[in-house]
């Protein structure tokens, strides 16, 4: 367990020295939330004020956590363990006393909760002032809230595992990143909410893993679902944590093998 | 410089002088003969592009799907901004978009290696680092316009069909501009790379939505700063004769071009810049 | 050839240079190959002092002063150990780095402004950075390169026709560079530099984690290609032997100043720097009878293995050898030369009055 912790702590500790590239990130993602916000109002305006349940300030509330979600979850993928692994580095990892698995989630913990607390917090208090935010007033709200996100970052930590280890068996798994990514985007709700998909969208986003990622903690969060009716998402998110965790192990013993059978 | 060694009797071919759009042609040539013989994850790679330009789309098309328009726009209106917005930054991506990852030149010394040639750099960096699975944007780009302007009756006269083509050259080029910027200021800011994101890749975002939903602040910031509204948004208005929003009257759907010629100054500027920079202060 | 101007009288008068040289490819084939005059070169770092939070300013020198002339068909090393300011000098002569102050000319014009000109008529070897395209095949490279250069496609078959027998590269010109040892490599990237049949052949580090038969093979060719076209050749390393096999004077940086410039021969003879002689026997002895100029310096391993440390002005290897081979069997030797560093240090410890 502390080698657990030394390695989130020594994770957050890396990306809080790249001072420039935090300030470069928070501009963009305030940019893009200025971009996307834009968007949104514009539908609502057009829709009469309000939209599928999203009103003006509801909308905003709900592009600013997106951009406060971004970094942590890293909504872009990461490909460094795929390329560990197609450069036969993924060896070394594996001799390590602790699980290959344990030490990414680790450092990932590590790396989002700095990503989070100065990336995304900064883009949603320039949002608040702009074009204000609700958050709700019930404590409950922000406990269940901070559980969804903790929750959201661990499925998108699984799924994107599971693109990465994917490159056990692709040469170039560049095209699966790209794939993986442009369908989580919509599908998460990162880019609209998932309740304006029309009703075939609608269930095959409810029946992936990806609006556990995005909607879900931005729902907790911004309390525009009660927190009576947020424990069955949340349950939801429990559920994708151990189907993508099984899998995740089992994938990466089979791509363990393969390595063993072609003599790394 | 075309000279070898006098000890060696000279053959009977190929003694032409090399033309610069040879010289051109090779580096180009070259770069894309060795990216088709990759060819499985070739396909893969421009697969994943044009489904992320398609699922981007769709966000657009759900929301058009609930409200019937958006800035004013209906659904194959704002496909047609959509698809020349994609064609545009796609042709500029293909073309510069590695230039984005100009600080990793800088920090490996593979600059210094491009220094040494007798080619200017930006060719160097255009040519040499091309990847030919963003065509997978251009295709869906380009595809996309031409069917969307079929569908929102469109009406051809010689004008608005010059326009047609030429909309898309300048968006590039408009693009290309942003893109080099976008790797002159990793001169100064080496880790900022992200910085730059929010003008090309914020500037496509802006490019391919109707520009009547910004309001007017980032509006005017993104027709007369980043011009993003003028490659795709104002050249529709003039395409399918639509009147534009307060600071893009139709009319302005032909300063692409200026636009271009405007950035393309700057960009060239700050790039000299950047060398300058480079060499006096140190890598 | 072995002859120099005086460091300090930049743009001395013009010697005419080695008889071999052909017409070289340069437009203006007079005047020095490299004419460096008080050239000093001033890196801002921005660092953290220990226990302060705010980063400092600190203007670091690379190159101090440094005055040298090298006349065409020439071939200078220079030499120093990390950090001396050898790759800031070369950075400077290329026209990657403009100079903090002084003057620099190479091949009569001035590097920064003038460098994609100058480019043409130099050919450059950085022998930790690759010059060549990873995923294309070798020859893919050599392609790309005589377009950039112009070379017409008779020039370049020729030219690397002659490349590729001189440098033995034929076996792998068709296998991606990402495929090559590093000895394949390196000799490919030598190849690249000399493609366009450059006046100024530049080599930094060309033969670093090379083995012998590579180091061997390159430095060959290099000393071949310079009789057949009269090249200059301007080689930084920290590897001596490179410098004994390919050039006729040497100059030793250190601190980014010049520590000593003058002929090769008897460069080491001059300093006194001992050299050393490792025999293994095939059976132990504890004892060693040793000709003048040689004295025991260790004895390890029981009386196997003998250090010896002789001076090279005064006993050759062979003589030291038979008188070694008289008294024992000899089952293994190998010759260690002095580091840079104890060269350095030498040529300090002998006072101001070789320092030229």
């Amino acid at each position: 367990m502390l080698a657990y912790r030394r390695i989130a702590a020594a994770s957050f500790r890396q990306y809080s020295t790249y001072r420039m590239a935090t300030a470069a990130g928070v501009f963009t993602n305030t940019i893009f939330g200025f971009i996307r916000a834009s968007i949104m109002l514009a539908a609502i305006g057009t829709a009469g004020g309000e939209l599928n349940g999203y009103d003006a300030l509801q909308a905003a509330t709900y592009v600013w956590l997106g951009q406060a979600l971004l970094a942590p979850i890293e909504v872009f993928g990461t490909r460094e363990l795929a390329l560990r692994i197609r450069q036969g580095d993924v060896a070394i990892d594996l001799l390590r006393p602790v699980d290959l698995l344990g030490q990414l989630y680790a450092a990932k913990l590590g790396r989002s909760a700095y990503l989070l607390l100065a990336r995304g917090i900064p883009p949603m208090l320039i949002g608040a002032v702009v074009t204000g935010i609700a958050l709700p007033p019930d404590p409950l709200s922000h406990l269940l809230g901070a559980v969804a996100v903790m929750l959201a970052i661990t499925v998108a930590f699984l799924a994107d595992a599971m693109v990465n280890l994917a490159a056990f068996w692709l040469v170039e798994n560049r095209g699966l990143t790209t794939v993986y990514t442009a369908v989580m985007n919509l599908l998460s709700g990162f880019l609209i909410p998932i309740v304006w998909f029309p009703d075939w969208l609608l269930a095959i986003a409810r029946a992936t893993p990806f609006p556990s990622m995005v909607q879900t903690p931005i729902d907790a969060l911004s309390g525009r679902v009660a927190p009576l009716d947020a424990l069955p998402l949340i349950g939801v998110q429990v559920v994708w944590v151990v189907v993508l965790g099984g899998a995740s192990v089992l994938m990466l013993r089979a791509g363990v093998r393969s390595l063993e059978v072609q003599g790394g | 410089m075309a000279e070898t060694s006098r000890s060696r009797p000279s053959e009977p071919r190929a003694h032409r002088p090399v033309s610069t759009a040879r010289m051109v042609r090779t580096l180009y040539g070259s770069r894309i003969r060795s990216q088709a013989s990759y060819r499985a994850s070739f396909v893969s790679d421009l697969l994943g592009q044009a489904l992320m330009v398609g699922v981007e789309f769709l966000e657009l098309w759900v929301i058009l799907a609930n409200v019937g328009t958006l800035g004013g726009m209906t659904l194959p209106q704002v496909a047609v901004v959509y698809g020349l917005g994609s064609l545009a930054f796609g042709i500029a991506d293909l073309l510069l978009g590695e230039i984005d990852g100009l600080s990793t030149y800088i920090k490996s010394g593979k600059l210094e290696t491009l220094m040494i040639r007798p080619v200017p750099m930006l060719l160097q960096i255009s040519s040499l680092d091309l990847s030919l699975r963003r065509i997978g944007r251009i295709l869906v780009g380009l595809g996309m316009y031409v069917v969307a302007l079929g569908i929102a009756g469109f009406t051809p006269t010689a004008t608005t069909l010059a326009l047609a083509v030429i909309a898309p050259l300048a968006g590039a080029a408009i693009f290309g501009a942003l893109l080099t910027m976008a790797g002159a200021m990793q001169f100064w800011l080496i880790d900022g790379r992200e910085f730059a994101n929010a003008f090309t890749y914020g500037g496509n975002y802006v490019a391919s939505t109707p520009g009547a939903v910004f309001a007017l602040p980032m509006r005017a910031f993104f027709t007369f700063v980043i011009p993003a509204t003028l490659v795709a948004y104002a050249p529709t208005l003039v395409l399918l004769d639509l009147p534009g929003p307060m600071l893009l009257p139709q009319w302005t759907g032909w300063m692409g071009v200026p636009a271009a010629i405007l950035t393309w100054a700057l960009a060239a500027l700050l790039w000299r810049a950047g060398i300058r920079t480079y060499t006096g202060a140190g890598g | 050839m072995n002859e120099h101007t005086d460091p300090a009288q930049p743009g001395g008068p013009y010697q005419p240079s080695a008889p071999d040289q052909p017409a070289g490819p340069a437009p203006s084939t007079s005047g020095p190959a490299v004419e460096l005059s008080a050239l000093r070169r001033d890196y801002v770092v921005r660092a953290k002092a220990d226990g302060s939070r705010l980063r400092r300013r600190r203007v670091v020198r690379a190159v101090d002063d440094i005055t040298l002339t090298v006349e065409r068909g020439e071939a200078v090393g220079f030499v120093g150990a990390n950090g001396a300011g050898k790759s800031t000098t070369i950075k400077m002569m290329t026209g990657i780095l403009q100079p903090t102050s002084g003057q620099v000319r190479v091949l009569g014009r001035q590097p920064v402004p003038e460098r994609r000109l100058l480019a043409r008529e130099i050919g450059v070897v950085f022998g930790q950075r690759s010059q060549l395209w990873w995923d294309l095949p070798l020859r893919d490279s050599y392609r790309i390169l005589a377009a950039m250069h112009r070379l017409t496609d008779a020039a370049r078959d020729a030219r690397l026709e002659r490349l590729a027998e001189g440098l033995d590269l034929t076996a792998f010109l068709d296998q991606p560079v990402r495929q090559l040892s590093l000895g394949q490599r390196m000799r490919g990237e030598v190849a690249a530099a000399l493609l366009h049949s450059p006046a100024l052949v530049i080599l930094d580090e060309p033969t670093i984690g090379l083995d012998m038969v590579s180091k061997e093979g390159l430095r060959r060719f290099l000393r071949e290609d310079r009789t057949e076209r009269g090249t200059t050749l301007f080689l930084t390393t920290h590897d001596m032997s490179d410098v004994e096999r390919l050039c006729e004077r040497i100059v030793v940086v250190n601190s980014g100043t010049i520590a000593y410039d003058g002929a090769l021969a008897g460069f080491r003879q001059s300093l006194g720097a001992p050299r050393e002689l490792v025999v293994d026997l095939a059976q132990p002895r504890q004892v060693l009878e040793l000709p003048a100029g040689a004295e025991p310096a260790a004895v390890e391993a029981e009386g196997i293995r003998h250090r010896i440390r002789f001076q090279g002005a005064r006993l050759t290897v062979p003589a030291l050898l038979s008188a070694i081979g008289a008294q024992a069997e000899v089952r293994d030797l190998s010759l260690a030369e002095p580091a840079i560093e104890d060269l350095v240090r030498q040529i300090y410890a002998r006072g101001p009055g070789s320092v030229e």
